[in-house]
């Protein structure tokens, strides 16, 4: 048995009689699926040198006055409390307007609207998910920027929550396909308004899985970096409530930081990258073991 | 009220119009988030295209072809940025191609389940990681990397291939390239490996039957049943590398003219908006920089319609 299982495992062209032929086109497949194995194995080695780096080099700038203390208006010292408390200011505000959006669209699509209709706002989801995130900013400028003459940390948000709205909008819509159709017509026949039934029973059933996009989206926007750059600008300041003023944020602090001559302010912006992995890592480790647990049982 | 019939997946679950008001209000207002995000890619589309007039009106084509970038002069061409965005996303694809379709073959075809899950896995999680985080690992440790050891060997060994010439600086187009090909690796594997894994059995069955070795297979019945779709991933990739703003920011240098050699620094439009955009003043200068952004969401936006129905022809087909 032992020596029959290895010869079960070759191709059947190497198991009949080997012709020169045969033996180059044998090699052929060696070759080549060691390349792909390769390959695999090269697509891998960035992201271990990436979650290398930014942690060795993160743990010495990670430390209690990263996390606590505000920027130094002039020269070294500090920290990135001014960051951290932006990005948890902007990101709860535009998760709050980009989530009901996101899945009241992808019910429409999925549940009200004719295929034609459904077809053409899918795929100017799609497209919006596809443009580059710093036209976005761009858009986001002209109307809520430069009508007021200052950057504030309220365009920030809604540049944020455009860019999540789309991905929101399409995990929710894959989700909600899988609902059974039996469940509503069920819930219709109990005599539950149409409302009611897709609020209750429709989005109550998907709603781990619409958790996850909302999930990923939100991991998306702690990175968003360039629809920041021209809304929110980021701001040496801590602000707190304020979103008519400039904001800071994770992403800007490490961007500023890192373009910086002095190397304490670089070792500062490796801690901000090293908590930002953290978060969006972790993120997306949970969210993904899930669904990712669930498909294997 | 119909209620949808059991056979298939019915185009809409809910069809007619409900009596009751709470029923229509439910619906409208869901209507109306829904023709909200299509009317936002209109939006952006409609306000890069009026904000950009006066940029079209004063320099026509020459906005396209012309060289030099001077506030001061107030003229504007927007060709090195071009050339720079093309040519830095070209050295991407031309690496993460080949790699991006192997791995997605290793995946689809060559791996067992338990080393194809993980790695798929983990290749998500490399499309997770923020483009600003790139850009620092890019800075501090891939371009210093690249510029001691990668570029002398190629400028001493291709130097007298003009576009390898020296000198070298680390940052540069070479390094905007690598780390964009880094980027787009996890967008190219997982459309080309969706792709193929949407190739029928019956496929390669019928080239198993004949003989064929396990990558004579791939070879001979995969590849060409999804060659467009895996044209539509590298497409979908090529748009994602052509719009990466923060990573080619931060390694590109800051170079003015129009690159010619491999280690030149350069700009890229999407990194020219971003580092020059909050300093501009308004009215030429933005306008200027907004009809760079013009250009970018037409190249981009066509690349991804086309690549998506690429892609769509390959699934469908493959599922039917």
């Amino acid at each position: 048995m032992s020596t029959l299982t290895p010869v079960m495992d070759r191709p059947i062209a190497m198991r009949l009689v080997r012709s020169p032929a045969d033996r180059r086109r044998a090699a052929v497949d060696r070759t080549m699926r060691g390349l792909a194995l390769a390959a695999a194995i090269a697509c891998v080695i960035p992201l271990g040198a990436v979650i290398l780096f930014v942690t060795v080099n993160g743990a010495a700038g990670l430390n209690l006055d990263l996390l606590t203390k505000a920027p130094r208006a002039l020269g070294t010292g500090g920290g990135a409390a001014s960051a951290i408390l932006g990005s948890l200011q902007m990101i709860p505000l535009a998760t709050l307007v980009a989530v009901p959006v996101g899945i009241a669209a992808a019910v429409y699509v999925n549940e009200f609207s004719g295929r034609r209709t459904a077809t053409v706002i899918r795929f100017a989801a799609d497209v919006l998910v596809g443009i580059p995130s710093i036209l976005v900013g761009i858009f986001v400028f002209t109307f809520l920027v430069l009508p007021f003459k200052q950057f504030n940390a309220f365009a920030g948000s809604m540049a944020l929550a455009l860019l999540m709205v789309p991905v929101i909008m399409r995990t929710t819509e894959e989700i909600l396909r899988l609902v059974p159709g039996t469940l509503r017509e069920a819930s219709l026949a109990l005599g539950i308004p149409m409302w009611r039934t897709v609020l209750s029973v429709v989005l109550r059933t998907g709603l781990t899985g619409i958790l996850t996009g909302v999930m990923l989206a939100v991991a998306r926007a702690f990175g968003e970096t360039a629809p920041l750059l021209f809304t929110a600008l980021g701001s040496r300041l801590v602000n707190v409530g304020d979103f008519a003023k400039p904001m800071d944020a994770l992403p800007i602090f490490i961007y500023v930081n890192a373009r910086q001559p002095f190397p304490a302010l670089n070792r500062q912006a490796w801690g901000a990258a090293l908590l930002l992995l953290i978060v969006v890592l972790s993120i997306n480790i949970l969210v993904r073991a899930r669904s990712w647990g669930r498909r294997a049982a | 009220m119909t209620i949808p019939g059991a056979s298939g997946l019915p185009a809409r679950r809910f069809t007619g119009r409900s009596g009751s008001i709470a029923d229509r209000l439910f619906r409208t207002s869901t209507g109306v988030a829904a023709i909200t995000v299509a009317a936002l890619i209109l939006a952006i589309g409609l306000m890069l295209l009026v904000n950009s007039g006066e940029a079209f009106r004063q320099f026509g084509v020459g906005f396209v072809t012309g060289t030099t970038w001077d506030p001061v002069a107030g003229i504007y061409g927007a060709l090195p940025y071009i050339v720079g965005t093309l040519l830095s996303s070209a050295i991407a694809l031309v690496i993460a191609a080949p790699i991006g379709l192997l791995t997605a073959i290793f995946l689809a075809e060559l791996a067992p389940r338990r080393v194809a899950i993980p790695l798929t896995f983990l290749v998500e999680l490399l499309a997770a990681i923020p483009s600003v985080v790139f850009g620092l690992w890019g800075v501090f440790v891939l371009s210093p990397f690249l510029g001691a050891t990668v570029e002398p060997f190629l400028i001493k060994t291709l130097g007298w291939i003009p576009i390898f010439a020296g000198p070298s600086y680390g940052i540069g187009l070479f390094s905007a390239g690598i780390i964009l090909a880094i980027m787009i690796l996890p967008t190219i594997v997982a459309i080309a490996r969706e792709v193929i894994s949407s190739v029928p059995d019956s496929q390669r069955e019928a080239m198993a039957a004949l003989g064929a070795t396990r990558w004579e297979i791939v070879w001979r019945a995969v590849l060409p049943f999804a060659r467009s779709g895996i044209v539509g991933a590298i497409i979908l990739g090529l748009g994602r590398a052509l719009g990466e703003t923060m990573a080619v920011t931060m390694v590109i240098g800051n170079g003015q003219n129009i690159p010619t050699r491999l280690f030149d620094q350069a700009q890229t439009i999407a990194s020219k908006i971003a580092t020059t955009f909050n300093e501009a003043s308004i009215g030429l200068q933005t306008s200027s920089l907004i009809a760079l952004g013009l250009m970018l969401l037409v190249i981009t936006i066509s690349l991804n319609i086309v690549a998506r129905l690429l892609v769509r022809r390959v699934t469908t087909e493959g599922s039917r």
